[in-house]
Parts: structure tokens; sequence; C-alpha cells
């Protein structure tokens, strides 16, 4: 592996610009990596060579001319629900399977206007519903750090692309946590932005209340440079928010001083193992070793948030994938008549848990249903809200697990209950349209393995508080660097 | 044998002008090549999300301030969820429980002049679909056709929707109804309201009742009428329909039924069992509508009169007659143009004779409207006062208006410049009558034989011979008394 795939996205975008290295050559660098790990890998779906190396000639060609780019020559894994003009854009299904998009997404086309090269199209659960990257229909993606496990999901592909160090970062979108459990599965930093914060045009929709954009990297700082520029009111999205973005790559810190950090009660780690335990209480130590406060705060509704976004998500899925008919693009399967044509071409492409989605939302919408699930889901919802707030009156973060378990075996939960329940502690904050991010927080030893496997801690703040968060999870980054303590086989 | 009357409410879709689509930048124009007006958003593309445009929300509540609607200061955008292969989406975005527009009261006029009312339900926003053409078939019907081919350039057009409450009793209340809408919506400028483009769409809710009840009785949903005469029509057949089944013993069933206009029926095209479950829910892609109070009082503050109001004002106070106060409503400008005369002091009835008389055939025959010739109201009003002073007769008002027509200017100055007032000297008169009656001397041994009638002929005579600025009814008296 060339040395240029280890430097942070802030080095290479460092180097280019000082004209030290050419986006050309990182880029070279990048695909050459894809090629040497990926066809064991699988995280990508599509690679872009030609785009790529068109991409990076465009960068230098800018860089030449004087521009300085924040991005400059980045390699960049776009996880393949968000739209880039002219390549294959498949959400993970069959239905999808062939469609080239004509047009990019708001939060791709501000990447790549800063200087990054789109490498590839990352693997997913298939229309992101999923937390292991198993329900892809069209390819197995495993955790580079341990091949027989799953990279988490749904943004798995652009997860064990950066763990694997074919991309510096990864371009992910988190409705439940599937940007902050991935993350934590392939021990990197996952960071989902307040709702609205960036523009959802160009993502293919799963929960449209839900579904946030955000960066995966191998560092906050990373994350961090890659979120101020996707951030930001987009007029084509009219649920982003017109707010100034305060920089964040800017103002990381290195101490906590002054921070009270909330943990909460619901989220207790008793019940995940003495391991699993023992590595969050110490890493909420560390917290407090590097001058934060910590205070003891309750969400007496966060039991309930599974069943609410079990409702909600699916409810906006059944509609948000009624478009996928055979009329327009994507599968058909023709039939005696239109009906039958719908029918077939559903059938065949979609796979089991986008049905299952799809048939309880259809059902939480029905007219005799409609109150006593979907209108009550909604109620609960503003809760969640709520309980945060106050939360927030008594802290300035909250610290949790980012998920219930390290990286599980292929196949090791058949049951959609038990996968839905990985994102236990990610769900309720999205709920409450909280920024949030996962940082490495050393490693647990799975049962019957030998591989330690990486864990990641949550870190949420209240709305807007994106740069406060990412400041924070910088200084417990720097003090604790545990993602460095392991390095990838899989990437080797 | 029971006497039934007819309940009926009407809900009408009505396409607003705006200059782009509901949702998204698509120019909204009418016709063009296939799928010419379409982008990512209004194809559905994968990922396109919608921006509701501001334009089409202002148009609706200005529809529902015409009306005396409410306009809440809270609404929303939700999405109706149903599979159609002209439905990009396969939902559409519309409006469920909180529109822009509640309440409101049609108020409107029949052939007759007798005035009536209708309660509006609500009116709402939302987006239209696209056009399905089924090929292979051989009559453009789904059935039998071998494949379909969709147009999406009407898809995403801002659609109005306005309910009306069941207070119509008739198929000429019904028409009436929908001419209010059609005047008022033209008048306001948010649509072309033209049934045979297809920008303006409505269906009938139907039902009987025995006359003195005041329950209601199970109604039908009429639809696919494309004229207002098709309206009248389709619902005079349905009362029909309705009351023989009932006649016969049997109960009318809820139903959507379609108007067949070459058998002049109706058929049953879905029962209440096949209804859709739309499973409405607020559309999360679109932020909810906040209506600024300071907005809706600054457009209700520059609402125009109503065409009621003009009709009513122009019966009650010039005394025009329906079909003349009816023509003037239907142009707004022609209204305008016809106030502005009124308004610099041309009396009404003559204002409106000269206004829907000859400078309405003037119009037609250079085809330049009567308010963009050069003939500026308040000439008319100029032009009517000489003929009431009697400064002119009629017919040289007629010559005037020509000229004025072909840029002559003040119909005054014409009169004092070319010397055309009307002369009522006798003195003067008489010389033309004398000279009438020399050059004519078998005309006028004809009168003395009893041949009465040639009065007339004299009579012009006199008016030609004056250039005629003899006043006609002088030079009559004269010529009876010298004939005398």
């Amino acid at each position: 592996m060339s040395e240029a795939m280890e430097l942070s996205a802030a080095e290479i975008a460092r180097r280019v610009n000082a004209g030290e290295v050419s986006a050309r050559e990182v880029t070279d660098a990048a695909l050459a990596q894809i090629d040497a790990v990926d066809d064991r890998l699988g995280a990508y779906l599509t690679r872009l060579h030609d785009l790529a190396r068109v991409s990076a000639g465009r960068v230098d060609a800018r860089i030449k001319a004087g521009e300085h780019l924040p991005l400059a020559g980045v390699p960049v894994a776009v996880k393949d629900n968000m739209c880039l003009a002219g390549t294959r854009t498949t959400c993970g299904s069959k239905m999808l399977e062939g469609w080239v998009a004509p047009y990019t997404a708001t939060a791709v086309a501000r990447l790549l206007d800063a200087g990054a090269v789109p490498v590839g199209k990352a693997n997913m659960d298939e229309f992101a519903m999923g937390s292991s990257c198993e329900n892809s229909a069209l390819g197995k993606t495993c955790n580079p750090y341990d091949l027989g496990r799953v990279p988490g999901g749904s943004s798995g592909g652009s997860a064990a692309a950066v763990a694997a160090y074919e991309a510096a970062i990864g371009m992910g979108s988190d409705t439940g946590g599937s940007i902050r459990e991935p993350a934590a599965f392939c021990n990197l930093v996952g960071f989902k932005p307040t709702y609205g914060r960036v523009s959802r045009y160009g993502l293919i929709a799963f929960a449209s209340s839900l579904d946030q954009i955000g960066p995966l990297a191998r560092s906050v700082e990373d994350a961090a440079l890659a979120y101020d520029v996707m951030a930001g009111k987009d007029p084509m999205d009219s649920t982003s928010v017109d707010r100034p973005v305060e920089p964040a790559a800017t103002a990381l810190r290195s101490d906590l001083r002054g921070v009270r950090v909330g943990i909460v009660k619901q989220f207790g780690t008793q019940g995940l193992g003495p391991e699993i335990d023992s590595l969050y209480r110490r890493a909420y130590l560390d917290l407090e070793k590097l001058g934060a406060t910590l205070v003891d705060v309750e969400l007496p509704t966060a039991e309930y948030g599974l069943a609410t976004y079990y409702l909600i998500a699916p409810a906006e899925c059944s509609s948000n994938l009624a478009r996928f008919d055979g009329v327009r693009y994507g599968l058909r399967v023709d039939g005696e008549d239109v009906g039958r044509m719908y029918e077939r071409t559903r059938a065949e492409g979609f796979g089991p848990e986008v049905k299952r989605r799809i048939l309880i939302g259809t059902y939480a919408l029905s007219s005799g249903y409609y109150d006593a699930y979907y209108v009550k889901a909604q109620k609960a919802r503003t809760m969640f809200g709520a309980d945060f707030k106050r939360a927030f009156e008594r802290c300035d973060l909250i610290a949790s697990p980012a998920a219930s378990s390290p990286a599980f075996a292929f196949d090791a939960k058949s049951d959609p209950y038990s996968m839905y329940m990985m994102d236990y502690y990610t769900i309720p904050i999205s709920l409450a349209g909280l920024p949030a991010l996962s940082v490495p927080c050393g490693y647990v030893l799975p049962e019957g393995s030998s591989r330690p496997m990486p864990m990641g801690l949550q870190l949420a703040a209240p709305l807007f508080g994106e740069a406060q968060l990412l400041a924070a999870a910088n200084a417990y980054e720097c003090a604790t660097q545990h993602a460095r303590q392991r390095r990838p086989e899989g990437a080797l | 044998m029971t006497q039934y009357e007819a309940v009926i409410g009407i809900e009408c879709h009505v396409e607003l002008k705006t200059k782009s689509k509901m949702f998204c930048a698509c120019p909204n124009r009418f016709g063009g090549e296939p799928n010419a007006h379409v982008c990512p958003v209004c194809l559905a593309l994968p990922g396109a999300l919608p921006v509701a445009n501001e334009e089409a929300i202002l148009q609706v509540i200005r529809a529902g301030l015409a009306f005396g609607a409410e306009i809440p200061a809270f609404s929303k955008f939700d999405r109706k969820n149903y599979f159609y292969p002209d439905m990009p989406k396969d939902y559409q975005i519309s409006q469920y429980d909180m529109p822009l527009a509640q309440g409101g009261v049609v108020r409107y006029w029949l052939d007759d002049g007798t005035t009536k009312e209708c309660r509006l339900t609500r009116i709402h926003l939302e987006e239209d679909t696209g056009k399905s053409t089924h090929a292979g078939s051989g009559d453009g019907r789904i059935a039998h056709s071998s494949y379909s081919l969709v147009d999406f350039n009407r898809a995403g057009v801002p659609l109005m929707e306005c309910v009306s409450e069941p207070d119509i009793r008739s198929a000429e209340e019904a028409v009436g109804f929908l001419d209010a809408l059609k005047r008022t919506f033209v008048q306001l400028g948010v649509s072309d309201v033209k049934m045979e483009e297809g920008s303006l769409r409505c269906d009938a809710n139907v039902s009987i009742r025995p006359v003195g009840s005041k329950d209601l009785g199970t109604k039908a949903e009429i639809k696919n009428m494309n004229s207002f005469r098709s309206v009248s029509r389709a619902i005079e057949s349905e009362i029909a329909r309705q009351i023989a089944v009932v006649a016969a013993g049997g109960r009318v069933v809820q139903e959507t039924r379609g108007w067949d206009e070459l058998a002049g029926t109706t058929h049953s095209m879905r029962s209440k069992e096949e209804a859709h479950d739309y499973r409405y829910f607020p559309d999360p892609d679109l932020v909810p509508i906040e209506v600024d109070r300071t907005v809706v009082e600054r457009l209700r503050s520059l609402m125009a009169d109503l065409p009621i109001a003009r009709f009513e004002r122009y019966r009650g106070s010039y005394g025009l007659g329906v079909a003349q106060a009816t023509q003037l409503v239907d142009t707004p400008q022609l209204a305008e143009y016809f106030d502005s005369c009124v308004g610099a002091g041309g009396g009404g009835q003559q204002a409106a004779n000269f206004v829907l008389g000859d400078l309405s055939r003037l119009a037609n025959e250079t085809q330049t409207p009567v308010w963009e010739s050069s003939v500026a109201p308040q000439d008319l009003a100029e032009l009517i006062g000489l003929v009431q002073s009697k400064t002119i007769n009629s017919k040289i008002a007629k010559d005037l208006l020509l000229r004025m027509w072909n840029g002559g200017g003040s119909p005054k100055a014409l009169v004092e410049h070319e010397g055309l007032a009307q002369t009522s000297d006798p003195g003067s008169v008489e010389r033309f009558v004398d000279e009438v009656l020399a050059a004519h001397p078998k005309v006028v041994a004809d009168y003395k034989a009893g041949k009465t009638n040639v009065m007339g002929f004299l009579v012009g005579q006199v008016m030609k011979q004056s250039r005629g600025k003899a006043n006609p009814a002088l030079a009559g008296e004269l010529l009876a008394q010298k004939l005398g």
C-alpha cells in the first residue's frame, strides 16, 4: 500500500495545495489500493477509475491556477444512495441495479467542488435499511478488522472503504444510526449532523424526516473538514436549515475543561456484558480526566425509541419507495397489465427487509390505524425532543455506546428484532434530530474470536451544536488514540 | 307522487397560471413536445426533492380571500398515496386537513338575474399529474391497449382544488356557480380557466331527496365532464336517473360515475368499496406553511371588485339588463373601461350601449381590444355628454366615434373644430326645410295626398342638407307645420 493512503484527509489536502503531491498521484494510489484489496473486502459496488482521474486532473488544474481547496485531492467513497451524475447509483438494490444518475446530490457536489475526488460508489444495506450491509442485494462487504464479520450498516461500504485506506473520507447517510454504527464497527469517526444541516437533495430517501448525510473518517479533524464543506442551506431542499454554519475544523479542542457530559441512566451498559461495560466506564473516566464534569441525566422515554422509529421510518419509506414502479426507470418486470407490472417489478426488485418495512409503513398509515400508530409515534417523537432538551439543561454533551456490541459475524443476526436492537443508542438521538458522532473508544474480544474488535463512543450535542461536539470528540481522540492501536488486516 | 329535489356539491380543479411548476423550476406551460418541460423533481427521479412555489400559495390565498374564506395562519402539505403511471412519485402532494383556505361563500347569478349563494368547504393546493396516451386499442382507451405513453409536461403543475358545500339545487345553478368561479379566477389572473385545455376540471356530487326533507341522500360522484354544457347535461341526466331508480323502488348506491358525452348518460366507474385508502400523511420533504398575517391583509386590501359585486352594481345603479351586465363583467378589462367612462360622467346605460355596441363592433373589425384603442374612456364620456346635451345627434355621435377610434382625439375638439354642433336654431333649420320642400315637389304632393310616411324621407333630406347638424326633431316639427 502506498504511504499516501495512510495520510489523513487534512494532510492530503495540505500536500496537494502546497504542490508537494498532485491530486492525480493521490488518486492513482487510492485506485491501486482499491484494486488490491476490494475484491476481498467488497466495499465498493462501482469503482470510478475514469471519473476519479478526470476529477483529479481538474483539481490539479485548479490548484495550478492558484486556488486553495479544503479537500484538494482527497479520495472519497460515496455511499451508493447519493446521486453522482454519470455513475450507477443503486441503493444496494436490484431495483436500481442499472440506474445511472443524471444529476449530482448537493452534498456530493459540495465535496467535489472543494477538491475531493470520488473513487467509488460504496455498498450499503438496500435503501439504507439495515445495520450490517447484509441487506445489500448487490454485494457482500467485509469488516477490514475481521473479514468474517460485518462492517455495520447501512453505510457499511463507506466505512469499510475508509477503514481499509481505500478512501480518506466516506460519505454516509444516517437515519437511525447508519453512520455511527458502521463507524464504531470499523474503528472510525462517524458523524451525523443535526437534521437539516446537510442538504438531502440527491440522497435517495429512506425516511425523509430522519435521513441525514454525514462523513466517516479516520479522525475527528477529517470528519470536521468534510462536514464544514457539506453543511449549509440548499435552496433545493426545503428542510435544509438556513442558519450560519460554525466552522468546526478550525475550532477543535484538546481538553474538555468546563464541559458537562451527561451519562444517561436509560443508556446503561451493564446489560452489554462486563467487558463492554468496563470499556465504557473507562471511556467516561477518560472524559473526566480531560476536564469534563460527568452528570447523571435521564431520558425517560428512551425505551420507546425503537418502537417509535419503526413506525415513522417505515411509514415514510412506504411512500418514498412507491416511485420504484417500473414505469420510468430502474427494474421493470412486465405483466399483463400495469397493476401486474407494478407487482412483479416490486416483488423482484425489493429485498425482504425493504418489503417488511414497506408493509409495516403501509399498515401504520392505513385508515383506521393511522391515529393509533403514526400519530402516536409522532407524539412520542415530540416527547423525545422535550426529553433531550431537559437533559441538555444539565449537560453540554451526552455520552453513550454507539452500538450494543462490536461487529458481529455474518448471518449472526437472523431475526430482524435483534438487528434493530443494534441501534438502541442511536435511534432516540435521530428521532430528536440531534447531532451525534461515534469515536473509537477501544476494543473488545468477541466471544469465540481471537481478533479484538473496535467499539465506538457516541457523543451527542444539542441541535446545531456540531462545532462543540466535534471539538470535544477531538479532545477525547487525541488523548486516547484508540484507533491507532490496531491496523485493519483486511487493508494490507 | 313524491317530488324530489337535487342536492349538488361541486369539486373543481383549477390549474394555476404561475411561471414555474408547483415544486420545481420547470416552466408551467400548456402543450410543448412531450416530456420537454421536465426535471429530476417532476419526474420523481430518485433523490429529488420538492420545493413549494410561493407564487402558487399566494394565488390560492387570493382566491380564498375573493370568496371571504378564512386563511388559517398555519397550513401544510400532505402526501396522497396511490399508484398511477402518470403520477411520477406514486403519491400526489396535496393538502389534507389544513388547507390554505377554509369556508367562504360563492355568490353567483342565473340567466334571469336572480342571485344565489353556495358555501365553499375549502380551497387547497396540490400538483397535477402527467398525461397518459393509450395506444393499440383503436379508441384511445386503456382497455385492450397494447402500450401507453406518458407525457410529464403537466406533472407538477400547480392545481387549486375548490370544494363546495352541497348548496346547489339544479344543473342551471351548477353552471352559474362555475361561471362565477371562472369569472373570479380570470379576474384575479390566477388561471385561464379553460375547460377545453383542462385548466378547469370539475366533478359533481349529486343526490336527490324528497322536497322538504333536510336529510342528504346517497350521492354519486360524476366525472369526465369537459365543458359547462356537459356539466349541465350530466347533472340533469344523473338527477333523472336517480329519480327513476328511486321511483322504481330501488336505492341509489354511493359510487363514482363517468359522463358519456355521446350517449348522454352517466355510467358506473367504481363503487365505494373499491375506493382507495390514500394513506394521507404530512409530507416530510416540505416544511409547514406559516401564513404571514400582514401578507394576507395586503392581499385583501389589493382585492378589486369581484364580478358579482360589479354585476349587482351594474344592475342596481345603472339598470343594465342581465345580458349587458354579464357581458361587461365577463371581460374585466371592458368592465374597467366601462367603469372609468361612467366615472368620468358617461351615464351608465348610454356607456354600456356604446361599449357593447359600436365600440365592440369596431374592436371586432380592427382586432383591437376596446381598452387598448385610442378612444379613452374619458373621451367616450365626453361624447355621451355631447349627445345628452343635444349638442350633437346620435348619427354625428357614431361618425365621431369612428374618427376617435382612428385617432381623432377629443370629441369636443372635433365638434368645435368642424362645426358639427347640432343646429337647433329655428331660423337656420327653416332654411334647410324650405330648400328641401322646393327640391322635392313630387314628394310634397304625395304627402298632401295622404302618404304621410314620406315624412321620414323629408327629415332625412333636411339632415343631409345640413350635413347632419340639424336637430332632427325640430326639422320634423317645421316640416309638419309647412306641409300642414
